[in-house]
């Protein structure tokens, strides 16, 4: 299952969602917000998602991950709006009877999210200059150049 | 001409200045239809860099586009 929140994630209470008789392992994972990137002060982060298309393919990938690895639950959510530093991005948890299909699982969802579902991160930084993440373009790298203003 | 619907997301909404809007094309494609609106906006993504979804599905660039069809150019995605 993979949802969007536009309200902050509860890692407590999005555990409990999960529960099987013939769990033995739980793992998850939790993305934070970072203070930093690229050696900026980061004060606050946006996401920005298509809500229509981001739910279908983050479904997409929970199941992908339910048919390589012998799961009993899988949970991914993934927040909307402005985040201050600290606070969750994206959490992703899993129950299956031994431990590494939880922590392979956990690892796919993660990094198939990442490079598919259509969610969009802006930087805020400091000194008041923006950045949307991977949207570089030629003349630019968003590695190794300042953050543009907007 | 077709009416189509695009909904822009994320740089290209900020380059456009709005959520979306509806137009009358002669683009046979979205390869097409990216190509006149990044003329007419001055959108800084080439193509190469965007995916696209028509009616709420990821779609090929050379896909037929039909009179009601909703687009959404996708930039590089970023979440996690």
């Amino acid at each position: 299952m993979f949802r969007l929140s536009a309200i902050p994630l509860d890692a407590a209470a999005l555990r409990r969602e999960l529960a099987h008789p013939q769990a033995g392992a739980f793992a998850s994972f939790e993305g934070r917000v970072r203070d930093h990137n690229d050696g900026q002060a980061v004060v606050m982060l946006e996401y920005e998602a298509f809500a229509a298309l981001a739910e279908k393919e983050g479904a997409r990938v929970v199941a992908e991950a339910r048919e390589k690895f012998p799961l009993l639950q899988a949970l991914c959510v993934h927040r909307t709006g402005r985040l201050q530093a600290g606070e969750l991005a994206v959490w992703i948890g899993v129950l299956a009877a031994h431990r590494a299909a939880a922590f392979d699982a956990c690892r796919y969802i993660i990094d198939e999210a990442k490079t598919r579902v259509p969610v969009w991160k802006k930087e805020h930084y400091a000194g008041g200059a923006s950045l949307w993440i991977n949207a570089a373009t030629r003349g630019e790298s968003a590695s190794s150049s300042p953050p543009e203003l907007h | 001409m077709k009416k189509v619907r695009v909904q822009y997301f994320a740089l290209l909404r900020e380059q456009r200045g709005q959520t979306g809007e509806s137009l009358a094309t002669a683009a046979g494609t979205p390869s097409e239809l990216y190509a006149e609106l990044r003329a007419r906006h001055g959108f800084t993504l080439p193509a190469e860099r965007l995916r696209v979804a028509v009616n709420d599905e990821f779609a090929a660039w050379d896909v037929p586009l039909r009179d009601g069809d909703a687009l959404a150019f996708i930039p590089p995605v970023a979440g996690g």
